[in-house]
């Protein structure tokens, strides 16, 4: 490899995917089969695994073992947490968020499901779209990510039939229209043999000239992802360096949630409403003409403006929504059930407030979609559209627009826990 | 047309900056766990960035066990001093004078596990609430399941049936009394993120990342460093051999690699063919399947 090949591995995208699968479906095997195709295993944990399927007394190497992270998990054979693993072609480097796809294992799908850019659903050839799929595919729509792979799994298993494929792929479109997804795509494959995994199946002549799961990884757009529209800019940390050379530096660091900022614009404060010039945004390498989402940076203004930690810049004439009463879909996470007229701490951007919970107006069958307007009480692994309202008012947009203003966590101050995700303005 | 797409190490960076700035907002008392290797020199040069054009706001911590390469204290001290960070020191030799641990004895002695109980004193000596690590999810099975802030009871240790959910980039930083955090900014970086960065930023790393020729002894298809921290067996015999190492830790045992790579684009290329795991060179990981795990649960970093 030159200088020039450098760079270019250098230059690649990132995209975040997350899978979910229970024991059975052939999740493991498949991200093993990614895994091992893209050559991003090592010798030695080749080697472990290779020994461990034969002291288990399995026939071939065991790919799934390469995901089965914790000591309990082995011995269980379940995998009971979001793993989150790494792989690079020359293209993109992906971070998968790995997760147990049982239904009492749904925060951890959500939890999974909340970072990512593409979620992979497998559908296993012979049982087709079950429950399961219903499932993860909310889950899916219910966070909000742009792009859906199907993998109708186990095709070796149903002689690679098209119509088998085509049956599943009809079944799945029919419920899809439900679901608030944009791209889906799907694509035959056995993750155990290697078809349509990275390379091309010789097995499936019906699907010649379709793209193998890598391609459509290696090339989904995900440019557009990022909301580039709606200035927000949530202050984290106040710099004052206190030093000779930066006498007065105030700078406000942060991460862009939204829209684009320029040197020279016109930003207003939240919640004090004071307008003021952007004078500069700083970084270490120097200053940076514009600042979009998802970067770090510190923004100077032209006015001395009291600003702390959970105020926000935005543009004058484009609002987030301001208020104490948030209307939202929440997804428990916790065995302490959700309690009306309880109070939590509240975790939004970079503020922190309390909150007492109004009203729980239903529970969402998440196998179904239908709203259960009869049965409030709400635990671990439930989701709900309820109602809170906050002891300071929020600076929000709807989490359909804003996957970062449009989310909050609540946490329990008796044991610190986190114990509810919450999508804001939801309507289901 | 301006672009508005980070590539993914500009992602990454944006990511970590993020973090290490929530770790100063929500805590009183972070410190940031330094050993001079390439990971902790990342790390810190990430919070520089976070920071600028202020100091880093939280001391750097040193578990030092005394058995460490006289090449990387002199570039901890450099660094040091280059960056006007502060440098606090927990030495391994204090705990064991003070009776709280002993040396382990025979071939395969290292203070590896001591790290442990001296990382906990200082943290109790020094009042830190949270101790950032350079810990990254891809190095080892175990840790893969780990999170960004990862909580600790009040005897430092990890449940990982017990973490809370991380959703979004929103961290719950929320403690008991006695209670710490230890939070991994580099959690989602690979080892080849690591040097694509140390590249790219032009990041100064210790001389014996580089080839060079060296004293060792081979044991158990690990090449060591010959060292007076080493006893020998009466079949060993030290030689001189043209290595390199991917990771530093003590020289007890960090293994070499083969190696003529001299310059960092050598070395990435040198990661981008290798076969074998970064961590596979290490002896502490070896000692049984489930070794991170275990140390992990008790309060290893």
């Amino acid at each position: 490899m030159n200088k020039e090949r450098i760079n270019k591995y250098i230059d690649m995208e990132l995209l975040r995917f997350t899978t979910a699968g229970s024991v059975d479906d052939g999740k493991s095997t498949l991200i093993g089969r990614l895994l091992y195709d893209t050559k991003s295993i090592f010798e030695d944990q080749y080697d472990a695994i290779k020994k461990a399927s034969e002291t288990r007394g399995e026939e071939y190497v065991n790919l799934a073992l390469l995901t089965d992270g914790l000591k309990a998990e082995r011995e269980q054979g379940i995998t009971i947490d979001v793993a989150y693993r790494y792989f690079a072609t020359p293209k993109r480097k992906f971070i998968i968020a790995d997760t147990p796809g049982h239904i009492q294992y749904t925060r951890n799908m959500v939890t999974g499901a909340s970072t990512a850019n593409l979620a992979l659903i497998l559908v296993d050839a012979r049982k087709g779209v079950i429950e399961q799929t219903h499932r993860h595919s909310f889950i899916a729509s219910l966070l909000k990510i742009p792009h859906l792979i199907v993998c109708v799994n186990k095709m070796d298993l149903v002689d690679y039939n098209e119509e088998v494929y085509d049956n599943i792929k009809a079944d799945f479109k029919k419920f899809a229209a439900k679901l608030d997804v944009q791209d889906i795509r799907f694509v035959p494959i056995s993750a155990l043999k290697g078809d349509n995994v990275v390379s091309m199946s010789k097995n499936m002549p019906w699907y010649q000239g379709g793209p193998t799961l890598l391609y459509l990884l290696e090339n989904i757009h995900i440019g557009s992802d990022h909301n580039l529209i709606d200035c927000r800019f949530p202050i984290q940390y106040v710099v004052r360096p206190y030093s000779d050379d930066f006498h007065d530096y105030r700078g406000y660091a942060g991460r862009v949630s939204g829209g684009v900022f320029k040197k020279g614009d016109t930003v207003m404060v939240l919640p004090s409403g004071f307008s003021s010039k952007i004078k500069s945004i700083d970084s270490f390498d120097g200053e940076v003409e514009q600042a979009f989402s998802p970067m770090s940076v510190v923004i100077r203004l032209e006015d001395d403006i009291d600003i702390s930690r959970g105020d926000m810049l935005v543009r004058e004439n484009n609002l987030p929504r301001i208020s104490q009463d948030i209307d939202l879909m929440i997804c428990w996470l916790n065995e302490n059930k959700l309690k009306i007229g309880h109070k939590y701490t509240l975790r939004h951007t970079t503020k922190e407030v309390k909150c007492i919970i109004k009203e729980i107006k239903y529970k969402v069958d998440i196998n179904t979609l239908h709203r259960i307007e009869s049965d409030k009480e709400i635990g671990l692994n439930d989701i709900a559209r309820i109602v809170i309202r906050t002891t300071q008012p929020l600076f929000y947009d709807a989490y359909k627009i804003n996957r970062t203003t449009g989310s909050l966590i609540l946490v329990d101050d008796s044991t610190n826990e986190t114990v509810g995700a919450g999508m804001i303005d939801y309507k289901n | 047309m301006y672009s508005y797409n980070l590539n993914h190490l500009e992602e990454l960076e944006a990511e970590s900056i993020f973090i290490l700035r929530e770790v100063a907002a929500q805590f009183e008392h972070p410190a940031l766990l330094f050993s001079g290797g390439k990971d902790s020199i990342v790390m810190a040069h990430l919070a520089r960035k976070a920071f600028y054009p202020a100091k880093i706001p939280f001391p750097l911590l040193h578990i030092d066990t005394g058995h460490n390469f006289p090449e990387t204290m002199i570039y901890r001290d450099n660094y040091v001093e280059k960056i006007g960070a502060k440098l606090l020191v927990g030495l391994v030799q204090d705990s064991i004078d003070e009776g709280k641990c002993v040396d382990e004895k025979g071939f395969n002695a290292s203070r590896n596990l001591l790290q442990t109980i001296t990382l906990l004193d200082s943290i109790e000596k020094y009042k830190i609430d949270c101790a950032l690590g350079g810990g990254r999810r891809d190095e080892e099975k175990a840790r893969a399941k780990e999170r960004f802030f990862s909580h600790r009871d009040e005897f430092g240790q990890w449940d990982p049936k017990n973490q809370r959910p991380e959703l979004w980039n929103l961290f719950n930083g929320k403690k008991r009394m006695g209670e710490h955090f230890r939070v991994f900014p580099l959690s989602n970086w690979t080892e080849m993120d690591i040097w694509q960065y140390i590249f790219i930023e032009n990041i100064e790393i210790p001389n014996i990342y580089f080839t060079h020729k060296r004293l060792c002894i081979k044991r158990d298809g690990t090449i060591l460093a010959h060292s007076p921290f080493l006893t020998l067996k009466d079949n060993e015999k030290p030689e001189e051999l043209q290595i390199r190492f991917r990771t530093i830790g003590d020289m007890s045992c960090t293994g070499a690699t083969y190696s003529t790579a001299n310059t960092l684009e050598e070395i990435i290329m040198e990661v981008a063919a290798t076969r074998v795991t970064e961590r596979g060179t290490r002896f502490d990981d070896k000692r049984s399947e489930t070794a991170m795990e275990d140390r992990k649960k008790e309060g290893y970093f």
